[in-house]
């Protein structure tokens, strides 16, 4: 490659008494001095949330409020740092649910120690846990940053659900075809 | 009015200087609000607004414009600075160390006796200048009590007994005597003009001010367009004598911590702001009268002529108080003006390098100001 010798033009007297610069620095800040401000005010005033952002980790219910969770511990396993912990449950019998495999007893998620990476939303087989738009997080002691079932289900709320794979498959082993 | 007239002279003195002290410390104070709102205005943000006392919280326009103002963090700052724990650091030679911010803030607020912030007319038609001290050292007493400002930094510097103060110490010692040259001979072509041979001559900065307000086009320009020379350097020094960006070496957090007040904490630390921006209300004040027509509203068109104007619509026009509230307001206002041009230089320059401080105070602006000095003497010696 050739070289390109740059032409370094010495300065001129204009330049050296810097004063032309200064001027147009001063114009420059009073621009922005008299422009509306960038910033927003922002417990008041909150950021647009763009679809597909990764906030919170939370457990969602179905349109029918069925608990989605089937505790297969697959986030559990995935979550690089560990930051989730599951006890599995059993479904009792008499329960309107009772066809589905399991749910879980306690499912708590540390937020101490979630990094937001979204492995266990991709991870999970049942469109269980969502990571949502809440973004801020907070509390006095370590405990209080540990969400349980109770809260993760508070933050996650119901979500459509496009499948209703086990009232599917309720429906089909009625008829007689497990599969 | 002769109930004050009748008391003790020290009282009316003391008075008078409470007074001048019950201004400059506030504006001093509300500098650094004004400096905290300009910044952010410059970098696009709304800066401090959230303040809001109870107590006034009701009021339902004004509260809310105030509130977004930060006028209430003024009182917040304030607060906090006084009241909160104010440590001395074990190793300092804490005479001095207490000493350092007393020192900073007397001369400063000293000065503004020698500065004439207003002036009325009396009944011969004559102006009278608003000032605390009208000696005729004038400009010289304020060079000579705010350069002892540097004191208190080479103080401050050396009894905190740490080596980032130190040097912020020994920095502003060295600029700031630099500097007061070019500062000192800048203005001497101003004197040069107003004092004719063979008459009492004046440093007095009121003559000054009522020499750029005759009439005609020559007496009623202001020295900015008469000297802009003197005006730049003297500008320029002003900027280095009062630490401000971009010169502001004995600070430069960049490379030395806080500087001369990195050990200083609550109070104390505020003292020294204060200290700063009391100089550079007197500084802008000094340059208002020298070069921007002190009290007179525009240039061309001195005090006189506002009152005369005024004089149609009622005796109160011509009141004395009303004049010399007039003239504090216009005078004030300038001042105000330039306070902010400092602010909106500091956000707008980086921080020279320190051997660029030098070279810039002795190889240009000092030659600068002899040649200054020179040709407005000879050009004088020639008009006279």
């Amino acid at each position: 490659m050739a070289v390109i010798e740059v032409e370094r033009k010495p300065l001129t007297l204009a330049e050296r008494t810097y004063i032309p610069q200064i001027l147009s620095g001063l114009k420059t800040t009073w621009k922005h001095l008299v422009a509306p401000t960038v910033t927003m005010k922002y417990p008041e005033e909150r950021p647009p949330i763009p679809p597909g952002y990764r906030g919170v980790p939370t457990l969602v219910k179905d349109p029918n409020g069925r608990e989605k969770c089937v505790s297969c511990q697959l986030c559990e396993f995935v979550c690089p740092p560990k930051a989730i912990r599951i006890t599995p449950g059993e479904i009792p019998p008499d329960s309107e649910y009772a066809h589905v495999e399991k749910a879980p007893q306690e499912f708590e998620i540390d937020m101490l120690r979630c990094i937001y990476c979204g492995l266990c939303q991709e991870v999970c087989p049942e469109e269980a846990i969502w990571l949502q738009t809440q973004y801020s997080t907070s509390g006095y002691t370590r405990a209080e940053m540990v969400n349980n079932k109770k809260k993760l289900y508070e933050l996650g709320g119901t979500l459509p659900d496009q499948h209703f794979k086990w009232d599917k498959k309720k429906a089909a082993e009625e008829h007689g075809n497990v599969h | 009015m002769d109930f004050f007239f009748n008391l003790p002279l020290w009282v009316q003195i003391s008075l008078k200087g409470l007074a001048a002290i019950a201004v400059i410390f506030p504006i001093a104070g509300a500098c650094s609000l004004a400096e905290r709102k300009v910044s952010a205005w410059i970098q696009g943000r709304p800066g401090p607004s959230r303040a809001l006392p109870f107590w006034i919280a009701w009021v339902p326009v004004i509260a809310p414009i105030m509130q977004k103002l930060g006028l209430f963090h003024l009182m917040a700052d304030g607060g906090k600075l006084l009241f909160k724990e104010d440590p001395i650091p074990g190793h300092v030679n804490k005479f001095y160390f207490v000493l350092a911010p007393i020192v900073a803030v007397i001369p400063a607020l000293t000065t503004i006796v020698f500065v004439p912030f207003g002036g009325y007319i009396d009944q011969a038609g004559q102006i009278i200048p608003l000032i605390l001290a009208n000696l005729d050292i004038g400009l010289l007493g304020v060079f000579a009590i705010s350069s002892l400002g540097v004191y208190s930094l080479i103080l401050a510097g050396w009894a905190s007994n740490s080596k980032y103060p130190f040097l912020g110490g020994v920095r502003a010692s060295a600029q700031l005597i630099s500097y007061e040259l070019s500062m000192t001979l800048s203005v001497l072509p101003v004197f040069l003009w107003i004092n004719a041979p063979g008459q009492p001559g004046t440093l007095s900065l009121a003559k000054v001010v009522e020499f750029q307000s005759q009439p005609g086009f020559w007496g009623g320009a202001w020295f900015v367009f008469l000297m802009p020379i003197s005006a730049f350097v003297f500008l320029v020094a002003l900027f280095a004598e009062t630490n401000r960006q971009p010169f502001d070496m004995p600070e430069s957090e960049a490379d030395l911590v806080g500087g001369f007040h990195t050990e200083y904490g609550s109070f104390k630390w505020s003292l020294f702001f204060v200290a700063e921006y009391a100089h550079m209300t007197v500084g802008s004040g000094i340059f208002v009268l020298l070069f921007l027509g002190g009290w007179n509203p525009l240039p061309w068109v001195p005090l006189e002529m506002v009152v005369g104007w005024l004089s149609g619509l009622g005796a109160w026009a011509t009141h004395p108080a009303f004049v010399g509230v007039l003239s504090v307001l216009i005078f004030l206002a300038k001042v105000l003006f330039f306070i902010f041009f400092f602010m909106w230089v500091r956000w707008t320059l980086p921080r020279f390098r320190y051997d660029q401080v030098m070279k810039i105070g002795w190889q240009k602006l000092l030659p600068l100001a002899i040649a200054n000095v020179i040709v407005y003497a000879i050009a004088i010696a020639f008009i006279d």
